[in-house]
Parts: structure tokens; C-alpha cells; sequence
């Protein structure tokens, strides 16, 4: 079964920041409920866009979030010193977004990261920028793998992100991603592919179509997650239907449950 | 007569043939280079630039239409005499420290050059010491600093604190884009401007030239 990361809870949205930056704890308590009944399976949050607050945001935020929360939330932050402090505030083992081999970030994760009870969202990410090809989205890929497992994080808890490219500045780079994961997933079927989708379509008009598009065929190739807004009722219907298509749907049901509930209309 | 209408039409329909035959064409009529490229080719791309801020052009059109452009700007070279070619300002442009996109910068950087500015494009993780010394190097007037993360906006304000301190803020616009970027926080860290996308990027940067 596919699994949402809800986007939501980010201070770089406006209304999340001002939200934020009132304490208005209705707010966020209602687009997480929201975000959960959309069928999110982490719900992520980042509160890294108010400059010189992240700490004392994190730590409401999670103050916040977790008594109407039962599943679990994706950590987001870059700082290893905000991912500690959340993560000794959380009942259930979370997810950390993120890790990267771009040196500072991994030296500084690393220590962090190891013994932990926790997934972790992989970057194929290093110094040199973004990968140019796939079969350097798949060399990154294979070095986050074998160091996490190094340090104890199993295999099964590694969501690798390829990190998806606009396909408005090379027409190739769609192809370039999807070749990457069935590469990945053909190495290393226990690791789970994430990531976000959006970047694909950036730079051209009615991106909506393109990233629900782009989602099916992601699947087809072995994406089993994605970072996007679970009340994006189109994406979320289009997910329920390739993940049906492509056999992960017992009898059809929770195809046949969306389309009851109105989630799912042709 | 040349119709330096029918020119810039063609760059507009990214049509590489059609542009570098009227180019090729002006050039035996025995119009003068410098003429070929600002009437023609920089007029050109200031109206897909219009065209790009107005959504109305999308990123692989410019991309097409740039590199229509590029081609043509190829044949003049060799015709344009001393200068002539770079006929605007100097302009520094890098993504600032701690971050590795550059694919809006890119863009900007394209649609500056087309614009006729002379652009230095000084890739990605600049540091603000960096960004000081280039302004010296290349005389700069313009620079231009991105940021695709919220995380590396800090280094946004670091990079004008460093030019301050340099003494040189008076002789350099700073101008700031990339997508967590705000007009609010341009003002906040005492940029002069603010720039959502290519298209704009590049007439603001005209604007303070002229």
C-alpha cells in the first residue's frame, strides 16, 4: 500500500506561519484531523521558515499535534539539534526528513541517526548537486543504503528520495527518475521510494495533470510513497487507482470504499 | 529594409531556422551587427521575457527561444566590434552558501544575458567572501542572489551584511529570487529588490542599468 506523507504542517506555507506564529492551535489541530481522515500515514512537520524560531515552533507544534494524532510524524529539519529535542517528544517511532550525502548534513545526521528507532527519508543528494543521470541517482542511493544499514537502521525503514527533477529544462529527466527507481528497487527491494512530485511540472502551466500523471507511472516503477497534500482529493484518487492497478488492492476494496465516499469520481 | 519585426517574431515562435535566416539575410543587406542584435534578437527576448512573467511562454519555450538566440548571437560574434557585444552592465549571479539548486538561477542568468547584460554566473554555494571578491573582479553593478531553501536564506542576509561591510553596497544593486523568497524578506535584509521570475528578473535588472 502506498503511504502519504501529509506536506501540510509547514511554516513555509503562509497560513500554516501565521497559524504558527499566533499559537493558533485550532488551526493546526483541524488540518492534521483533516490530513488523517485523507487517508496520510506520517504526517510531516516543518517549522524551519520562521528564522530564529524553529526550536520554540517544533516544540509547540508537537505540543500541538500529538493528542490528536495517531499515526506517526515525519521530523523535518535540517538540524540534527531541533530532530533530537523532537524526537524525545514523540510517543511513536517517527520518520527523519532528512539525511543527505552532502558531507555537513551526513556528519552531522550520522551520529544522530545511529541505534535509533526511527524511518529515515534518504536524499540522493550530495556535494556535487543534484544527480545528472540515473545511474547516479542509484550510486547515491546504494552509499545511503549500505551506511545506514552500517549504523543499524534496516532496510525496510529507508525511504530513498531520487529527488525529482522539472522536466521543462530537459525533457529527459522524467525518464532519468523513473529508470533510477526500478533500478533501486530491483537492488534493494525492501527500501521504499519517496519523495516530492511537484518539482516535475515546475516551469509549466496546469501542473496538477502532470503530477498525478507522473505519480502513476512513479508507482508503476516502485514509488511506494510520496510527500504531497493528502486534501488534494484528485492526486489521492489517482494513487487509490494505480495502487489498485497495480495489485495492491484486495478485491478492489479500498478503491471501491473511495468511491463510495465520494474520494474517487472518473 | 530589414524587418527586425519579422526577426523578433521569430524568436518568439522559438523558430531557430526561420531567426538565424533573416539574420543571415540582415547581415548580407549589410545591416550592422550590433544593430541585428539589439533590434532584433534583445528586443526578442524582452518580449518572451513580458511573455514568461504573463504565463503566457513557459520554461521550455524560453529554453528554445534562448537557445535560438544563442545560435544567431554565434554568427555575429565575429562582426560585432570591441564591446559592442556587452552592452549593458556587469552583473555577479550565484545560488549563496549552503545551497546547490540552480536551475531558477540558471534561467535568470539566460534571460540577463539575452537582455544584452554581461553576466558572470557563478554557480551554486557562494560563500559571502566569495560573492565580495567577484564584485571586485568583474566590476559588478548588479548581483543577483539565490536561494531555493528556507534554511539558506540566513545566508541571503550574511551575503549583503559582507558587501555592507565591504564598503561596496553603494556601487552594487542586490537583487533576491528563488521560491521562499518574498518582497518582505528583500526589505527585511536590505536588498533593493525582489524578483519572482526570469522574465522579471531580467527587466528589473535593465531597469537599474538605464
Amino acid at each position: 500500500m502506498f503511504e502519504v506523507i501529509g506536506e501540510r504542517i509547514n511554516t513555509s506555507r503562509k497560513r500554516v506561519q501565521a497559524a504558527v506564529a499566533d499559537r493558533d492551535a485550532d488551526y493546526i489541530i483541524n488540518d492534521v484531523k483533516q490530513q488523517q481522515q485523507a487517508g496520510a500515514k506520517f504526517i510531516d512537520v516543518n517549522a524551519g521558515a520562521r528564522i530564529g524560531h524553529e526550536e520554540a515552533d517544533m516544540r509547540w507544534l508537537l505540543d500541538t499535534i500529538q493528542p490528536v494524532c495517531d499515526i506517526p510524524l515525519s521530523l523535518d529539519s535540517p538540524d540534527p539539534a531541533i530532530l533530537e529535542m523532537a524526537f524525545a517528544m514523540v510517543k511513536m517511532p517517527p520518520m527523519i526528513n532528512s539525511i543527505s550525502l552532502e558531507n555537513e548534513r551526513f556528519n552531522a545526521m550520522m551520529p544522530f541517526l545511529s541505534g535509533k528507532d526511527c524511518r529515515v527519508i534518504a536524499l540522493c543528494m550530495d556535494d556535487a548537486g543534484m544527480p545528472g543521470s540515473s545511474d547516479d541517482i542509484l550510486g547515491r542511493a546504494k552509499t545511503l543504503v549500505d551506511e545506514l544499514n552500517k549504523i543499524g537502521i534496516p532496510t525496510a525503514n529507508i525511504y530513498v528520495d531520487p529527488l525529482v527533477q522539472p522536466i521543462s529544462t530537459e525533457s529527459s529527466k522524467g525518464v532519468m527518475v523513473l529508470d533510477a527507481v526500478r533500478a533501486i528497487k530491483a537492488q534493494f527491494p525492501e527500501v521504499h521510494i519517496t519523495g516530492g512530485l511537484s518539482n516535475i511540472s515546475y516551469g509549466l502551466p496546469q501542473r496538477h495533470i502532470i503530477n498525478r500523471t507522473f505519480v502513476s507511472l512513479m508507482m508503476d516503477a516502485g514509488m511506494d510513497s510520496a510527500i504531497i497534500d493528502p486534501l488534494d482529493k484528485k492526486i489521492m484518487a489517482t494513487i487509490k487507482t494505480a495502487d489498485m492497478l497495480l495489485g495492491h488492492d484486495q478485491f478492489c476494496m479500498n478503491y471501491l470504499k473511495g468511491v463510495r465516499a465520494g474520494a474517487i469520481e472518473s | 529594409m530589414t524587418d527586425f519585426n519579422a526577426m523578433t517574431e521569430a524568436l518568439v515562435s522559438c523558430d531557430a531556422e526561420k531567426l538565424t535566416e533573416l539574420v543571415n539575410a540582415a547581415i548580407k543587406a549589410g545591416e550592422p551587427a550590433s544593430k541585428i542584435l539589439n533590434k532584433g534578437l534583445i528586443a526578442g527576448m524582452d518580449i518572451v521575457g513580458e511573455k514568461m512573467e504573463n504565463g503566457d511562454m513557459f520554461i521550455p519555450e524560453v529554453l528554445m527561444a534562448a537557445q535560438a538566440m544563442g545560435a544567431c548571437v554565434e554568427i555575429l560574434k565575429p562582426l560585432l566590434g570591441e564591446g559592442e557585444g556587452a552592452a549593458g552592465a556587469s552583473v555577479i549571479i550565484g545560488t549563496v552558501k549552503g545551497d546547490l539548486h540552480d536551475i531558477g538561477k540558471n534561467l535568470v542568468a539566460m534571460m540577463m544575458e539575452s537582455a544584452g547584460l554581461e553576466v558572470h554566473n557563478l554557480g551554486v554555494d557562494i560563500s559571502p567572501e566569495n560573492f565580495v571578491e567577484e564584485i571586485k573582479n568583474k566590476n559588478a553593478q548588479i548581483v543577483c542572489l539565490s536561494a531555493l531553501l528556507t534554511t539558506t536564506m540566513p545566508a541571503m542576509k550574511q551575503t549583503v551584511d559582507a558587501i555592507v561591510e565591504a564598503g561596496l553596497r553603494d556601487q552594487v544593486k542586490i537583487m533576491v529570487g528563488g521560491a521562499p523568497v518574498t518582497q518582505a524578506f528583500a526589505d527585511q535584509i536590505g536588498a533593493d529588490g525582489f524578483a519572482a521570475d526570469a522574465g522579471s528578473a531580467s527587466k528589473m535588472a535593465k531597469s537599474y542599468v538605464n
